[in-house]
């Protein structure tokens, strides 16, 4: 092989690799990624530098809404002087750090526990108490806080609340629905598809709609029940169908063989699904059940409807002041950022449980 | 393999049939594919059934552990009826192995997973002991290096012995194998006859759906025929092979041999 030798310590042409390599490969190959690497570049051109001067060198940063009106540039202002109400709403002025303190302890979980190597009882029981505290902290009226009516809470954390628990129990309740579906015994799925069937076939402001104007109507007189518990629930409902039906299809997607080869071992009907249907079927769906989660947290903002006040609508209420009208490009891409970190975040969760979850069938 | 444990097993239903089938009828909607089938099994009895594809050979093994449902007459199996009772079900189905043509191995868990479920789950046994139990039987199927991977990593030979595996650690008392060599390349067919083969000279009972022929000659007491959802012949091996009675036998077997 000496005589290979010379060959051998060639090196691919420059053309081929290191950075011009990449952009030759990746920008400019064939003529139609030219054109569009052209156009973008244009394009880009001509609105980037623009959009810097407006947002960065133009800008008014902790000014009155009157600079504002003088200013060429953006006008944060609209963001920096309402941060609080933006965030925390109609919540009592004096007691804002509750709700803060509830977010950090409810996002600092979740980072916690996005290992789930780390799931045991002993979490279980640290998510239990945090929970508490959490609701404590909103609620008050024990340990010297003072009581705030829910009907107060709005902003981020009314945000925060209702996309929480909306995902956390809309997936199961749609996994069981989904199992229910595919029953054998026909009330169980009779019940399954009417409720997939019907919850899809209404938009979800008509839901709350009915959670908050109807479902009182229906209520014994003296009864009532919290607003925002209405609107939970209402989204609960909504979600868990959507869900039900990207589960079905995980469900329907598997080899029959496995239902097979688990009932052959003996394994009764919630082993089955539990330690051999569900851990495969899940995963296949992952992606399309992360987008129905994603929705749901975006459509929380339908709550305006009900008249509660998310941290989309207290943007608005902000920008109906006089003082502050005609800055809502500003206020509105502050709001999209908060929102963009939150479906961002849950989206590379998602691609991270996937790789995760790879059966490494490759790596011989 | 743990003979006398085998043994054992099988002394208790010494002289009854451990499988029991009579004058039992199966439908698929209006088609008829199981037409009066009757079947006794004694105890480490080894029976190879064959037929062309079709001929409902399959339907039968799996009417056994009740993977279908048969509409009309009885399969008793190891005195327990087979009935709509979902209890009378999983309790068959955790004394009856089935091997299965692609194996169906639950691609998720690794081998000794895959192993130790069925003791953990339905016999209860702690998670130490099953996975010794499992150790122990990919031993049997000579292939313990291979515990910790995943079925995707393994040959379908090699998939095929773990399958097999996994049955035997629930102890089974019967095995029922539905062609379990079709699906392989023919280099990998040897190496799970072989496994099998050493399973029937242990005193398994076995019920095997195979076109092997080798096989049949070699292990089974009994060879069944079926055609056209019934069972057209049954001989013991040289009788089946070198005289059989029937025309659509002789048909068979001058296609295949």
């Amino acid at each position: 092989m000496s005589t290979n030798s010379e060959v051998a310590d060639i090196k691919p042409p420059a053309i081929n690799v290191g950075v011009l390599g990449w952009v030759r490969s990746h920008l400019f190959n064939g003529a139609l990624n030219t054109i569009a690497t052209i156009v973008v570049l244009l394009v880009g051109m001509k609105f980037i530098p623009q959009f810097i001067q407006w947002a960065f060198i133009d800008s008014v940063w902790f000014t009155s809404g009157k600079e504002c009106h003088e200013a060429t540039g953006a006008c944060w202002s609209v963001v920096t002087q309402n941060i609080r109400f933006n965030v925390f709403g109609y919540y009592p002025y004096e007691h804002q750090w509750r709700p803060l303190v509830a977010m950090i302890i409810l996002v600092s979980m979740l980072v916690y526990s996005r290992d789930w190597k780390k799931w045991n009882r002993r979490l279980g029981y640290i998510w239990l108490v945090a929970l508490f505290v959490m609701g404590l902290l909103m609620k008050g009226g024990l340990f010297g806080l003072v009581s705030v009516e829910s009907t107060k809470w709005s902003g981020l954390p009314l945000t925060l609340l209702l996309s929480f628990f909306g995902i956390l129990a809309s997936y199961p309740l749609g996994v069981a629905l989904a199992l229910g579906r595919q029953s054998t015994m026909p009330v169980i799925k009779a019940f399954s598809v009417v409720y997939i069937e019907l919850i899809r076939g209404v938009p979800l402001i008509t839901m709350l709609f009915m959670s908050s104007v109807m479902f009182p109507l229906f209520l014994p007189e003296g009864v009532t029940i919290d607003k925002v518990l209405r609107a939970q629930v209402a989204i609960i409902i909504f979600t868990a169908a959507y869900v039900a039906e990207v589960v079905r299809g995980g469900l329907q997607a598997m080899d029959q063989g496995q239902y097979e080869a688990a009932e052959s071992l003996g394994l009764n009907y919630f082993q089955k699904m539990r330690l051999i249907i569900l851990p495969q079927a899940l995963k296949i769906v992952i992606p399309p059940t992360v987008g129905v989660l994603i929705s749901a947290f975006k459509d929380t903002s339908l709550v305006v409807i009900i008249a509660l006040y998310d941290i989309l609508n207290t943007t608005k209420s902000i920008l109906n002041v006089p003082e502050w009208t005609g800055f809502s490009t500003e206020a509105y891409i502050f709001v999209a950022s908060i929102y963009f970190v939150f479906c961002f975040s849950m989206s590379q969760y998602s691609r991270y449980v996937e790789s995760e979850l790879e059966y490494k069938a490759e790596e011989k | 393999m743990n003979t006398e444990q085998l043994q054992e097993n099988n002394d208790t239903a010494d002289g009854q049939p451990v499988i029991e089938i009579i004058n039992m009828h199966k439908w698929f909607g209006d088609f008829h594919v199981l037409k009066d089938i009757n079947l006794r099994v004694m105890p480490q009895e080894k029976i190879v059934v064959c037929g062309p594809s079709g001929s409902g050979k399959s339907t039968v093994i799996r009417c056994i552990n009740r993977l279908e449902e048969h509409q009309r007459g009885k399969i008793i199996v190891n005195g327990t009826e087979l009935s709509r009772d979902l209890k009378n079900i999983e309790k068959v189905r955790a004394e009856v192995g089935m091997v299965f043509q692609h194996f169906n191995l639950f691609p998720h868990l690794t081998i000794v997973e895959n192993l130790s479920l069925g003791p953990i789950w339905v016999r209860k046994m702690p998670k130490k002991e099953a996975e010794d139990l499992a150790m122990h039987y990919l031993e049997i199927v000579r292939i313990p290096e291979q515990a910790k991977k995943y079925p995707g990593q393994i040959s379908g030979g090699q998939q095929q012995r773990v399958a097999i595996a996994r049955s035997l650690c629930m102890k089974p008392k019967i095995m029922l194998f539905d062609e379990p060599t079709s699906a392989l390349d023919p280099e990998m067919i040897k190496e799970v006859l072989d496994v099998m083969v050493n399973l029937a000279e242990e005193g398994m009972t076995m019920i095997v759906v195979t076109h092997e022929m080798g096989f049949a000659k070699t292990v089974a007491d009994r060879v069944i025929f079926m055609d056209y959802g019934e069972i057209v012949e049954e001989n013991e091996p040289n009788e089946f092979f070198d005289n059989p009675q029937h025309e659509r036998t002789q048909l068979f077997l001058s296609q295949i041999l």
